[in-house]
């Protein structure tokens, strides 16, 4: 959600300046990268992709955080079983 | 109060050691230079204790004089010409960062080809970058504006960069007796002001960050905002000038428009000549006057409407061009302040002076004709056109 000009401290100074760890940024995005687990593999490609990363392993299941995937879709063209589709954001 | 010799510049720079000014950074170019070598002269005899920073281009000037302003510094920089154009993309910078630097410009024509002589190319290029932009008409008036400009820059509800524009030679270089302000009265009329946020080592900030699309449109937005409600506050500050040198300049100088039939408006120094042609040929029965306006930015669109409804036509003379156009930067203004106020007065482009050509009491007298045949057959044959082009 944009802050009110009222809310923004004068000339854009940033008090509390945080990294992107902290701030996220996966509201940038306007494609989702989603993974059908009954296709996926498990190879670890689409792990290995990713420039952010924003894609984790759990229990060798890969999973997107959406709080840093900015959609750009390198993990749906190298997904060899084709697991992984670009979903609309606003769908 | 003393009565000194000075020219345009060495007024700048005289008005920038009283002011204590903490950094000075600058790249010297005609007809600037002398502007910041008296200041570095002081610098270096004691007079004034400041940082003087001799960068390798504009682009660092402005840089060095931003970041110092950052951090709480009282800064000066001054340039020309294509030096100002190298400054662009930081005058942005500075303004949406709401940092008080107080530029001189000594307006200069910009290449090609290469001319070092006046107009107001250099400074209409600048027009979009957010600062307040004020326009002398002599030595003296360069000397006040500088010191007015402190104060306005400062000022808790403006906090954005001034620059003062002082045509190149014509004011620069033309020495003139100048009546200046006493130390005390400087200082007293433009203290040291700190403001909050600050860089400071002891408490990091972010200045510059990045603005993404949910960040930006406000940021921005706060800036422009504060540009244009800085009127009050520069006109608040002559008039507080008015008190300590007995010299008030207003946003605009108007001469003998009431019941012009004609008002030719100007910018900077040719205001006075304009003023001169006006009254001979009020003697000789032609009703015209003269405006010549100070304050650029932001634009007083609504006090120019109002003095120009009174008359019967407008001709308005740009020292600069914008190619394409219908017309040069000042006249686009003035048409779409007329238009906005719904003042129905037929308007003319003049464009004169462009690389420094002479605009003589002949050109102006012509200027003024135009004018007059607007005024009689409510007619503009020409919206825009070019006084001594040789064609």
């Amino acid at each position: 959600m944009p802050k009110k000009v009222s809310e923004i401290d004068e000339g854009f100074v940033m008090k509390a300046p945080k990294s992107s760890m902290a701030t996220k940024t996966g509201t940038w995005r306007a494609f989702k990268a989603v993974i059908d687990y009954n296709k996926c593999i498990s190879c670890g490609i689409c792990w290995g992709y990713c420039p952010e990363p924003a894609i984790y392993v759990k229990d060798n299941k890969y999973i997107v955080d959406y709080d840093y995937c900015k959609g750009c879709g390198l993990c749906a063209q190298e997904c060899p079983v084709k697991a992984i589709t670009m979903a609309r954001e606003s769908d | 109060m003393k009565r000194l010799l000075l020219s345009g510049n060495t007024a700048v720079s005289y008005a920038v050691k009283q002011l204590d000014v903490d950094v000075v950074s600058a790249y010297p170019i005609t007809p600037q230079t002398t502007m910041v070598e008296k200041i570095s002269e002081y610098v270096a005899n004691g007079e004034l204790n400041a940082e003087f920073v001799p960068v390798e281009s504009e682009h660092s000037a402005l840089t060095v004089a931003l970041t110092a302003s950052a951090s709480g510094a009282r800064v000066f920089t001054s340039t020309s010409s294509q030096g100002l154009l190298l400054m662009h993309e930081i005058m942005f910078i500075t303004s949406t960062l709401r940092l008080p630097v107080v530029m001189g410009i000594a307006d200069r024509a910009v290449s090609a080809p290469i001319n070092i002589w006046n107009d107001h190319s250099d400074i209409m290029a600048q027009r979009d970058t957010g600062w307040i932009s004020i326009f002398a008409e002599s030595a003296q008036e360069s000397y006040d504006r500088t010191i007015q400009a402190y104060r306005i820059a400062e000022d808790d509800r403006v906090h954005l960069p001034v620059n003062l524009n002082f045509d190149g030679f014509i004011l620069t270089h033309t020495y003139e007796p100048v009546v200046t302000v006493d130390d005390e009265d400087v200082s007293k009329y433009a203290p040291r002001k700190t403001r909050s946020l600050l860089l400071d080592p002891r408490t990091p900030l972010t200045m510059g960050g990045l603005g993404s699309p949910e960040y930006y449109f406000e940021a921005k937005y706060q800036s422009i905002k504060a540009l244009e409600e800085s009127f009050p506050t520069i006109v608040d500050a002559d008039r507080e000038f008015e008190r300590i040198s007995g010299r008030k300049y207003g946003i605009f100088n108007s001469y003998m428009t009431e019941g012009a039939d004609t008002i030719l408006l100007s910018m900077g120094s040719i205001g006075g000549s304009i003023r001169e042609i006006a009254r001979r040929m009020r003697g000789e029965g032609s009703k015209v006057g003269s405006l010549s306006l100070k304050l650029f930015r932001p634009f007083p669109a609504r006090q120019v409407a109002d003095l120009l409804s009174q008359a019967e036509s407008v001709v308005v003379l740009d020292k600069a061009t914008s190619p394409g156009a219908i017309g040069g930067p000042l006249f686009l203004e003035i048409q779409s302040c007329l238009k906005s106020f719904d003042v129905q007065v037929p308007a003319m482009n003049i464009v004169a002076g462009l690389g420094g050509r002479d605009i003589g009491p002949d050109d102006i007298r012509s200027m003024f004709e135009r004018g007059l045949k607007i005024a009689h057959t409510k007619r503009v044959d020409k919206i825009q056109d070019y006084v001594g082009v040789c064609q």
